[in-house]
């Protein structure tokens, strides 16, 4: 299968996945093209198929119907590659290694040698500010941190993709502020590319090069919206008036595939 | 940076005793208590007659005076328990990482094994005479052996099984083959239900061997020993023997408690942290 | 805490699907005895062709027809006499009466201690230790001395083994009790504080239906164990109306008709067996959760 533009990293086409037997439809016809180097969001609806979504492109899913290809192969083939890392909303770390070990885990799947992962986890350890508590256990850090071990885990390696499936979802919002600004300095950094879920506007619009506004089952792609907000961005951002407008235009667009509830929680003057 | 990590806890000496105290006396102060109702709560309280208690002290005295013979019977039964022990919880194992591999399987038999763990044990101890011979050491190893499988079966394939569907996803987003997923994420996290289910198997291995007994046995067993004794009437004996056997069922719990603190030093629950 | 999986359930269940699924299992069930039967009479017929005495000898003795012993039960067991089965199903229902009244008291005996021991830490740890090593004391010592025990209080015998199995029942419960009612999540009791309810209130409202769960886990447990606690308390006990006397008797004369022994083994089974699926019935009745989401 061709993949799209050249520079495409993922290219998604007449994409469609059914649950069981003449079930739940969870999604219809996508089709979308992320070039290298971007930072696409996934918003929409609970139930609109964003994390379904995710979850094909990383090939722990199949498709009913459609192609994905991730750097010019099939997902199956990126997969076994692996071509990309994947950070979910639960931190996935394993009780019995250390911070430092977690890290290493896909270093050591990837067959580095003792001394190779020594250095990059020491790397990754300093890059996420955790430096001091490479020997403590997952359940003696708090959420934020042991989210932050979770991302160092995926970025390990240097993947080309990354898949973040609302990976702050479950921290407050100072820490998913702060969260936010070291994963657009790790980003930029590495410069992979990252597919990202989330249910917050303002997070998707802060964070993103073009947020992806998804319909409520089956999910369709409703509208994109390009962020043209300079980079780096940093916390002056937040207080940019085109940042809100960009909230405005997604909310608006989210409005109109009817996603009734409420995705914000700051009223914006 | 606020870390909001809960530290390793960084005990003082004087920390560390009074917790010790703390955990401790209680369980001494009734062992105390015990002791002294044994010896004058009720034999001269209760009236309760020599032939279904005798006092502490002539209990210890026997157990003193007989010690050779006694710790004889107990090594010797011990060593069936323990011969046992192995053989039961080796194939457990092996059929766990099977049943646990090959799910279908697993589904299929699992109504079968729970059907026969509900087979009481006693029924077997016949057979197993017949099978091996009154005197021979392996007809008590099976009993044990058949008394600790099931457990060991159960609680280790829970384990096995008990996995986060999301680390499974992670694993295979690192294209992990099943024998990576098993060596690095289901064996560890069976581990602390396999150390639960071999305290169990141990002390039933223990009882497995003793209940063989009374069915026959070498007159070198410990269950021999305390029938023999009360068909003399020499009842010291008989619970010197029983204590004998329960001792042994406790240091062999206990060395087990031992290796679960070493091999789960990282696990939350032997650390302390919660609660 | 653990957030739900973002997927939904493949294939929600409908009742269609729920009762094929359950013929299937029988089916498969089924299906499983015959091959386990085929290898019982297939390690038979090898071993005593080949003449193999690893690990043990084969032969009409040690490894009698699985068909001869249910035959078995439809010849008299005395001369003139009622059938075998016959005889075993009145033994089986004395004995299920003092398992039955012994896992009562041990479950309930349990229960309490459980709950005593989580509510006071103290006692707990002064107690918990002797508990556990109770267990180690090996029953079938105890069980006559026991039975002729409280025969000095005029309690009937089948009482005093219902007392035997209640020892052998009441260990997991009391664990169990004591691990379930710890693992009532903190932030719903926080709730229960926020009502102002009191010790009593937290304890039925939240603790007892949060232990609901391991309680089962430990019932199934207990409900073999006290079948077998009842057998073990016959046992030594001469008391020849139950399963327990059966079996010494038919030990007794085994060499000469070693399927009596295997039949009565067979009805213990099912005894055993029947107390079990007892339990799970109840269970699937009273405790409503959300399937567990494991890999």
């Amino acid at each position: 299968m061709s993949a799209g533009t050249p520079d495409a990293v993922v290219s998604i086409q007449s994409l469609s996945k059914v649950f069981g037997k003449g079930g739940v439809t969870a999604l219809q016809d996508i089709g979308l093209e992320v070039e290298r180097g971007e930072f696409v969001s996934l918003i929409g609806p609970s139930g609109c198929g964003k994390s379904t979504l995710l979850r094909i492109v990383g090939d722990i899913i199949e498709p009913t119907s459609g192609t994905v290809s991730v750097n010019g192969k099939p997902a199956r083939r990126a997969r076994l590659d692996r071509d990309y890392g994947i950070v979910f909303q639960a931190p996935v770390l394993y009780d019995w290694r250390t911070v430092a070990k977690n890290i290493a885990l896909p270093l050591e799947m990837l067959g580095w040698d003792r001394g190779r992962r020594a250095d990059r986890v020491k790397e990754m350890v300093e890059l996420v500010d955790l430096s001091g508590f490479e020997g403590y256990h997952p359940w003696q850090l708090s959420g934020g941190m042991q989210q932050r071990v979770s991302i160092a885990r995926a970025f390990s390696f240097s993947p080309a993709l990354l898949l973040m499936d609302e990976p702050f979802g479950a921290l407050d919002e100072m820490t998913r502020e702060r969260l936010n600004l070291e994963l657009l300095r790790i980003w930029d950094e590495i410069g992979s590319t990252i597919i990202f879920v989330t249910h917050s506007i303002t997070e998707a619009v802060f964070l993103s090069t073009r947020v992806v506004v998804m319909s409520a089952r089956p999910g369709r792609i409703a509208g994109i919206v390009r962020v043209d907000l300079p980079q780096p961005r940093t916390a002056i951002t937040r207080e940019d008036p085109r940042f809100f407008e960009l909230v405005t235009e997604v909310r608006e667009q989210l409005h109109a595939v009817g996603a009734d509830e409420v995705l914000e929680e700051a009223t914006l003057q | 940076m606020t870390a909001i990590a809960q530290p390793i806890p960084r005990a003082t000496l004087a920390n560390r005793v009074g917790r010790r105290a703390r955990d401790w006396v209680p369980a001494v102060a009734v062992f105390a208590l015990g002791i002294v109702a044994w010896q004058w709560l009720f034999p001269d309280v209760f009236h309760i007659e020599r032939f279904l208690l005798p006092r502490f002290s002539a209990v210890m005295s026997t157990f003193w005076h007989k010690r050779s013979e006694l710790w004889g019977a107990g090594w010797f039964t011990f060593k069936e328990a323990l011969g046992g022990f192995a053989l039961g919880c080796s194939v457990a194992l092996v059929v766990a990482l099977v049943l646990s591999r090959w799910r279908r399987l697993g589904q299929a038999l699992m109504p079968v094994a729970i059907a026969a763990n509900a087979i009481p044990i006693i029924a077997f101890a016949p057979i197993t005479n017949a099978w091996f011979g009154l005197l021979s050491p392996w007809s008590k190893i099976v009993m044990a052996a058949v008394l600790c499988f099931f457990p060991v079966l159960v609680n280790t394939l829970r384990g096995l099984t008990s996995v986060p569907p999301e680390s499974i996803e992670l694993m295979r987003s690192y294209a992990a083959s099943e024998r990576a997923i098993y060596r690095r994420v289901r064996i560890p996290t069976s581990l602390p239900f396999l150390f639960s289910a071999l305290k169990i198997g141990c002390v039933l291995a223990m009882i497995g061997a003793v209940v063989g007994d009374y069915f026959g046995g070498s007159t070198k067993a410990l269950g021999v020993e305390v029938q023999s004794s009360v068909s003399l009437s020499q009842f010291e004996t008989a619970w010197s023997a029983i204590l004998v056997a329960s001792i042994l069922g406790i240091a062999f719990y206990a060395t087990i408690a031992v290796a679960e603190r070493l091999a789960l030093s990282w696990h939350p629950s032997t650390r302390g942290a919660t609660e | 805490m653990r957030p739900m999986s973002a997927i939904a359930l493949e294939h929600p269940r409908t009742r269609t699907t729920a009762v094929r699924g359950g013929i299937g299992r029988a089916l498969l069930f089924v299906l499983v005895l015959a091959a386990l039967w085929g290898l019982w009479e297939g390690y038979r017929w090898l071993w005593i062709r080949e003449g193999w005495t690893k690990p043990f000898v084969v032969n009409d003795i040690t490894m009698p027809h699985l068909y001869g012993i249910f035959h078995q039960l439809f010849v008299p067991a005395r001369v003139n006499g009622p059938q075998l089965i016959t005889l075993l199903c009145h033994s089986a229902l004395f004995t299920a009466k003092e398992a039955a009244v012994g896992f009562g008291i041990g479950a309930t005996v349990g229960f309490a201690l459980g709950v005593i021991l989580s509510h006071f830490g103290v006692l707990r740890r002064g107690l918990l230790p002797y508990v556990v090593a109770s267990q180690t004391i090996p029953i079938i010592a105890i069980a006559p001395i026991v039975v002729v025990g409280l025969g000095n209080y005029n309690i009937a015998a089948w009482l005093r083994v219902a007392v035997i199995a209640a020892y052998l029942t009441f260990f997991p419960v009391t664990v169990n009790t004591l691990r379930g009612l710890q693992s009532a999540d903190p932030r719903a009791i926080e709730l229960m504080h926020s009502y102002a309810a009191g010790g009593w209130a937290i304890l039925w409202k939240l603790r007892v239906p949060s232990a609901l769960p391991y309680l089962f886990s430990a019932f199934k447990v207990s409900a073999t164990a006290s079948v077998v606690g009842a057998i073990i308390g016959e046992a030594p006990s001469s008391i020849p109306d139950g399963l327990g006397g059966a079996i010494i008797n038919f030990n007794q004369y085994y060499t000469l008709e070693p399927k009596n022994l295997w039949a009565t083994n067979l009805v213990a089974a099912c005894l055993g067996i029947f107390f079990f699926l007892a339990v799970v019935v109840v269970e699937r009745l009273v405790v409503r959760r959300a399937p567990e989401h494991l890999a």
